[in-house]
């Protein structure tokens, strides 16, 4: 068994890899935390791309890019799960099929 | 050595994620919230792996620690037994599926077909001080931005927690 040398196309392909796992999950699971939770799979997958460009590169834009990233995702979690529970309070529930019209 | 641990982290962090979001043993949020936590955990390793140190390190410290520790406190918040009942429709996971799979198509055949890292060399250095030399000068306006945002998202998140949601 030899596996190829490890270039920049492979980090790509992994980021690719899991950043259609978590549409796969925003798209397919119907739990309101799950989705969730596969969107910050996705955002972690467009990160693994820009630090693997910032690497191949030598330009370190990308990885404050990625700085910047992940403390936005921070602080769109806070807000996000806030959300969650106000709705869940209002609702009793977390599922995307309650959760259908837009009046509270 | 190198090429052996890239194998090891990516299949680590595929595998894991594809736990979190289809689990064939459980459909318990809190395992798929675990599973998250492996994921992000085997990222930071690729993270080290392509000399991101500073980055592998907030990647563990802030999504590792604190935005898994507030999923965490939600799940368990919501009480959410009844929903792990519910079966899934055969018509949401063939769209899903078909849809992913193009899109997986057309990212995988573009990769490959450009060969976007050819005749490129690995030199990039992620250590703290460059990175904070250039967070500080470079982009200082944006980083003080982002601090008035994690304010405004604090305000945000308590206000959104009251009982009484005006």
């Amino acid at each position: 068994m030899s596996l190829p040398p490890v270039g920049l196309e492979h980090y790509l392909v992994v980021s690719a890899a899991l950043f259609c796992l978590g549409l796969l999950g925003v798209i397919m699971r119907r739990n309101l935390l799950v989705i969730y939770m596969s969107l910050e799979l996705m955002l972690n997958a467009a990160n693994l791309a820009l630090v693997a460009f910032s690497r191949y590169n030598h330009n370190l834009n990308g990885q404050v890019m990625v700085f910047f990233i992940i403390t936005v995702a921070a602080a769109e979690v806070a807000v996000g799960l806030a959300l969650i529970v106000a709705l869940f309070r209002k609702r009793k529930s977390a599922h995307v099929e309650d959760l259908t019209s837009m009046k509270l | 050595m190198q090429d052996a641990l890239f194998y090891l982290f990516a299949a680590l962090t595929l595998l894991c994620g594809l736990m979190v979001v289809v689990n064939p043993l459980s459909r318990n949020p809190v395992t798929s919230a675990m599973f998250l936590v492996l994921a992000i955990v085997s990222m930071a390793g690729l993270f080290v792996l392509l000399h991101a140190f500073f980055l592998a390190a907030v990647q563990i410290l802030v999504y590792a620690g604190a935005v898994m520790v507030l999923f965490l406190f939600v799940v368990m918040l919501l009480d959410l037994k009844e929903e792990a009942r519910r079966k899934i429709k055969v018509f949401g996971i063939a769209t899903g599926l078909v849809s992913v799979g193009a899109f997986a198509a057309v990212m995988v055949a573009s990769i490959v077909g450009t060969h976007p890292g050819k005749g490129l060399i690995p030199q990039g250095e992620g250590t703290t001080p460059v990175l904070g030399k250039i967070l500080f000068t470079q982009y200082l306006l944006p980083f003080e931005i982002l601090s008035v945002l994690l304010l405004v998202a604090m305000v945000g998140a308590i206000l959104l927690s009251k009982k009484d949601l005006k």
